[in-house]
């Protein structure tokens, strides 16, 4: 194992985020505290409370999913394909490290900014609103997973993207509507029967589900089933980069 | 010698249908400097990359140091440093920290007085806190090379690395190519310019169409191909060559004032001689006398013109 290789990699990506930190830190903490205003105080206060917790309260979890979604997607492909669109891949392919390295470094490097992200999301919601944590373990677990699972995802997309175009693509045609209607602002039980049973095949439902069962010990979905969903989702993320890697697709010719 | 790298029925067709190589087989000596010359697209950067791991070849074995690149592809790379044809960096690092970046990569121990002596020799010193986007082109170019030789390869491609480059830049590189030879490093670099092979080479492959058509010790190579000219001014312009010299290679130029014997110099009996001799007696005078071996250019351009 080539720890230097993932050190280094992993230490050019952090760097990347400090240096951007308006971009990466700083502007999801805006959006969120818009988020707060706008639902939270503006509407939110006009909204009954959903399962006994306050509507403020209740949007938490949805939303520092949605940037923890939105953010690991973008980290990570951006981490991969802009030095494929500079052409300073070259370095990487011709050094001594193995793909599983590669992935590690990237995928770790994605998933660590994107949970730093989540965190400060949190410490901004407890301004606004009283929190309350009732399993901090699974809180963090889901937090972890699901930061390295779309990490994975996004990694991916950076690698099959052969554009800025593909690039956004994705996240903005399939995850920003599935993180939206995947339950941040509403319980799906608020839902009519047929809608709830179509919201339950978009996967972002049990992410939410889970996390926020993690703050509050209610959910729309059982525990067990979003655990399960996300280790899925994760399952299947390694089975392409495997297979990425095992081909050597859009990265060795 | 023993070789340092060998390249043994090496292949390579693209998704596309191209065939960029076709069952290369070549083999670097330690601590030699082979420059591999051949037109665009004849192949070169294909097989650099294939050596370095960028690109999978379709067919063959490729072993660095006695090592196969793909089984042992940690013991092969970590020996090879790859300054490529592109500059290619990531333009928001600074220089410290991009060749940092690379030693650490291939995976050696920090070591911020080797990168310090590095950047010294490539005149990069005072730059180090600076983003590599507010480099010259030349200094990119030190750059890439610095970044090549962050992990002490022993092995060094350089591909095209005077293309567009000022001729200050030129020397440095080939001083420091020469400073590395001397501390053991074998040098590969792939060039259109005649001159750099001439200039620096110990043996010279000639590649052409996916094809390896030629290698040869470089000196026996002009050697071997040079020709030699030998040119006649005239004193009284000729119209025609006489019919009593026609076995002589002699070519009259338009105006008839100068005569051209092409002859090969690794002959038995050249025949200068004996031409200067017949001249004379035929009462062919002339004011000037030169001789011109070919350069390296000539023999290329030959060898490339001759294939099919």
């Amino acid at each position: 194992m080539n720890f230097r290789a993932v050190w280094a990699i992993y230490r050019v990506e952090m760097a990347r985020a400090f240096r951007t930190v308006l971009q990466s830190i700083i502007s999801p903490v805006i959006s969120t505290s818009l988020y707060f205003v706008v639902f939270g105080s503006a509407i939110g206060s006009r909204i009954t409370e959903i399962d006994g917790i306050s509507y403020g309260a209740f949007i938490v979890p949805g939303l520092i999913m949605l940037s923890l979604l939105t953010q690991s997607i973008s980290n990570a492909s951006f981490a991969i394909y802009f030095p494929k669109f500079v052409g300073s891949i070259y370095e990487l392919l011709s050094a001594p490290v193995s793909y599983l390295e590669i992935v590690i470094a990237y995928v770790g490097g994605a998933a660590t900014k994107s949970i730093i992200l989540g965190l400060i999301i949190l410490a901004t919601a407890s301004l606004f609103v009283p929190l309350h944590i009732e399993h901090p373990f699974w809180m963090l677990a889901f937090l972890i997973l699901t930061a390295v699972t779309f990490s994975l995802f996004g990694f991916i997309i950076g690698i099959w993207a052969k554009s800025f175009e593909q690039l956004q693509l994705v996240p903005l045609l399939i995850i920003t509507p599935l993180t939206f209607l995947g339950g941040s602002f509403y319980s799906i039980n608020m839902l009519p029967g047929i809608w709830r049973t179509v919201t339950l095949f978009n996967p972002v439902v049990y992410l939410i589900s889970g996390f926020r069962w993690s703050f509050y010990g209610k959910s729309d979905v059982s525990v067990g089933i979003s655990l399960g969903m996300t280790v899925v989702f994760l399952a299947v993320c390694i089975a392409i980069v495997a297979w990425i890697f095992r081909t050597g697709y859009r990265l060795r010719n | 010698m023993p070789s340092i790298l060998s390249i043994s029925g090496v292949s390579k067709t693209y998704a596309t249908g191209f065939t960029a190589l076709k069952e290369v087989n070549l083999d670097i000596q330690r601590g030699e400097i082979f420059a591999l010359l051949g037109p665009n697209g004849a192949g070169k950067t294909t097989l650099i990359s294939i050596v370095c791991g960028i690109v999978n070849r379709s067919t063959g074995t490729v072993t660095v140091d006695g090592h196969d690149i793909s089984k042992d592809y940690r013991a092969a790379r970590s020996l090879i440093g790859l300054v490529p044809q592109e500059l290619t960096i990531d333009a928001f690092e600074s220089v410290w920290a991009t060749v940092n970046y690379s030693r650490g990569l291939f995976g050696k121990p920090a070591n911020h007085g080797f990168v310090e002596k590095v950047l010294r020799d490539l005149s990069l010193w005072d730059k180090k806190d600076a983003k590599a986007i507010t480099l010259s082109g030349g200094m990119k170019r030190r750059l890439m090379i610095a970044k090549a030789l962050s992990h002490e390869p022993r092995i060094l491609f350089l591909d095209e690395p005077t293309a567009g480059v000022d001729v200050e830049l030129r020397q440095d590189m080939w001083e420091m190519v020469r400073r590395l030879r001397e501390d053991g490093v074998t040098i590969i670099l792939t060039t259109h310019y005649i001159e750099e092979a001439e200039a620096m080479a110990d043996r010279v492959g000639v590649i052409n169409r996916g094809e390896i058509i030629l290698v040869e010790n470089k000196a026996e190579l002009m050697h071997k191909l040079g020709r030699k000219r030998l040119v006649l001014e005239l004193r009284n312009p000729l119209t025609a060559i006489p019919e009593a010299f026609s076995h002589y290679a002699l070519e009259l130029s338009p105006d008839g004032g100068q005569l051209t014997y092409t002859y090969d110099n690794q002959a038995e009996r050249p025949g200068v001689a004996s031409l200067i001799r017949d001249l004379e007696a035929g009462g062919i005078q002339f004011r000037d006398i030169d001789t011109q071996n070919s350069s390296l250019e000539e023999i290329f351009v030959n060898l490339v013109r001759r294939e099919p």
